[in-house]
């Protein structure tokens, strides 16, 4: 008998002590980020140009340029990941073909982001010839986000429960107004919350936007998606490899890192709000 | 008489597994007729076959014949849409829609551009729900959420959801499974009512229940109709030894 209670002493500890060294660690890494941050984020780090050869002045076109990044991919993947999510689930028949489809969707959520950056340079820069751009860079990170919208659409849309769907095909309904007008609106709070966690990561990557869309430095802001643009990732990257004043741009490099942190936080609250909102809604 | 559905040699597989085995009977209009069996006899799935909500599962083949007032509804080639939009169905589980009571009720009529109009979407409404005895009960609570309905008033919602669209045949597979005795009468009383204007087939492993709302007994075993005759001669004079043995509740 005490033997049993001493596993299931041990057993608990070290669960509990995995469970405190990941949260030091991510406090470690917030708290280091924002001290080092801190010191030179203010309004006008927000909202100006970068002055003196990166040494002074703000990040507002890295704030930007990662914002229409962002916009770009999920304008691009969004509906594409929902449509085929939609076609794999519910038209599709059921087989082996489908499940080939599905390990090369998961297999694609495996590969390192510099593949897709490689693959957005040979095709959307030279192929298509949008050149380096907000474009280029936007369906780029846009694919890396597919499968992360595939896969939680997918699974918004098998929770709900097939009762809906033999009700309102019982009454006459077609698929397709079945899909949209029962199924959808019962999954779209779960496509919303996986796709805008996958845009929260999509932000901060470097590598698929590397060859694509982002430059070093420019004076003006993007007047166009087939403009280069800065990115926040990016912008760190540049100045702590790049810089040619450390002591003045290493803290830029931490600020941008804080900004870049606190936007994706951003977007991972908006994305538990609006699954919150749905959730108190339903009932099944 | 006048037959509503007729059902010719009909055999449903499930891959290789055969549920339905050569069953023929016809449906009689403006009565109810029940479908008795034990548990995975196959009732649920004949019923299903009528309105082709077999056609949904996958890895399901169906052959024979089933017809529609003399017309075929059970060829691959057939708009099953067109066949749903006739034959109704009240499912096993209460299923609402997470919409408003008004909403789960319009819902068939919308989808189908049966109305024309506010007013006459809200006039077929009042009606089913009425036709269902509802209306007195949510008459004032009609944009709130079906799914705050007990149980009972769901199953009832389900059945004027599904009166709405004015179908000719409605199908009841075990409407009261999950319902408490008293729900289960109003329902019972509610079918009553509806043959007048509909064709029924009721699913029901509830022997009492048959023998109380329908005038037609078709029992199937194992995938095969065994007996089909008026009710009363069945619940009083089977003419098979498993019939008697299955309604006396010697198995099942």
């Amino acid at each position: 008998m005490k033997s049993r209670k001493i596993k299931e002493f041990v057993g608990f500890a070290v669960l509990r002590l995995a469970t405190i060294v990941i949260l030091s660690l991510l406090f470690i890494i917030l708290c280091f980020v924002t001290v080092n941050g801190i010191k030179v984020v203010n309004w006008h780090f927000l909202t100006q140009m970068p002055r003196d050869g990166m040494t002074a002045g703000g990040i507002l076109p890295a704030i930007l340029g990662t914002f229409y990044l962002v916009v770009c991919a999920i304008c691009f993947s969004l509906p594409l990941g929902v449509a085929a999510a939609i076609y794999l689930t519910e038209y599709a028949k059921q087989g082996k073909l489908i499940r080939v489809i599905r390990i090369g969707i998961n297999n694609l959520a495996g590969v390192p982001s510099v593949v897709f950056g490689l693959f957005g340079l040979a095709v959307f820069v030279k192929f298509f010839g949008f050149g380096i751009s907000i474009l280029s860079g936007g369906l780029t990170l846009g694919i890396l986000i597919l499968p992360t919208i595939i896969r939680a659409s997918e699974e918004s849309l098998l929770v709900v429960p097939q009762s809906f769907r033999e009700a309102s095909l019982a009454l006459g309904a077609t698929k397709w107004q079945t899909i949209r007008k029962i199924v959808l609106p019962n999954s779209i709070s779960g496509i919303l919350t996986g796709s805008i966690l996958g845009i929260g990561r999509a932000a901060g990557e470097t590598a698929p936007i590397l060859f694509t869309a982002v430059t070093f430095y420019t004076m003006k802001l993007p007047r166009s998606i087939f403009r280069e643009v800065q990115a926040l990732p990016y912008h760190i990257y540049a100045l702590m490899t790049e810089g040619t004043h450390p002591e003045a741009q290493v803290p830029i490099a931490y600020g941008t890192a804080l900004v870049l942190l606190f936007l994706v936080l951003g977007i991972d609250l908006i994305a538990i709000i609006i699954r919150n909102r749905f959730r108190r809604k339903k009932k099944w | 008489m006048v037959i509503k559905v007729s059902i010719r040699n009909l055999n449903i597989w499930y891959g290789d597994a055969q549920a339905i085995k050569n069953v023929s009977l016809d449906i009689e209009k403006n009565k109810v007729t029940a479908i008795i069996g034990p548990s995975g006899c196959g009732k649920s799935t004949f019923i299903r076959a009528i309105n082709r909500m077999n056609d949904i599962i996958m890895d399901t083949k169906v052959n024979g014949e089933i017809s529609l007032d003399g017309e075929n509804i059970s060829g691959e080639d057939i708009d099953v849409v067109a066949v749903r939009r006739r034959i109704g169905m009240v499912f096993q589980r209460s299923n609402p829609f997470p919409k408003s009571i008004f909403e789960n009720v319009a819902y068939g009529l919308k989808i189908n551009g049966l109305i024309k109009g506010k007013g006459e979407l809200k006039q077929r409404v009042e009606q089913s729900l009425k036709d269902t005895a509802l209306w007195d009960e949510v008459k004032d609570r009609l944009n709130d959420s079906a799914l705050d309905l007990s149980g009972g008033q769901q199953q009832r919602l389900c059945i004027a959801r599904a009166l709405a669209i004015e179908p000719e045949v409605v199908l009841f597979d075990e409407p009261c499974s999950a319902l408490d005795p008293i729900a289960t009468a109003k329902i019972e009383e509610l079918i009553q009512e509806l043959k007048e204007k509909y064709t029924i087939a009721i699913v029901t492993h509830n022997m009492q229940q048959a023998a109380r709302v329908s005038e037609f007994c078709a029992f199937l075993m194992l995938g095969e109709l065994i007996e089909f005759d008026r009710t009363d001669k069945m619940f009083t004079a089977p003419s098979k030894k498993v019939t008697e043995d299955y309604i006396t509740g010697r198995f099942g």
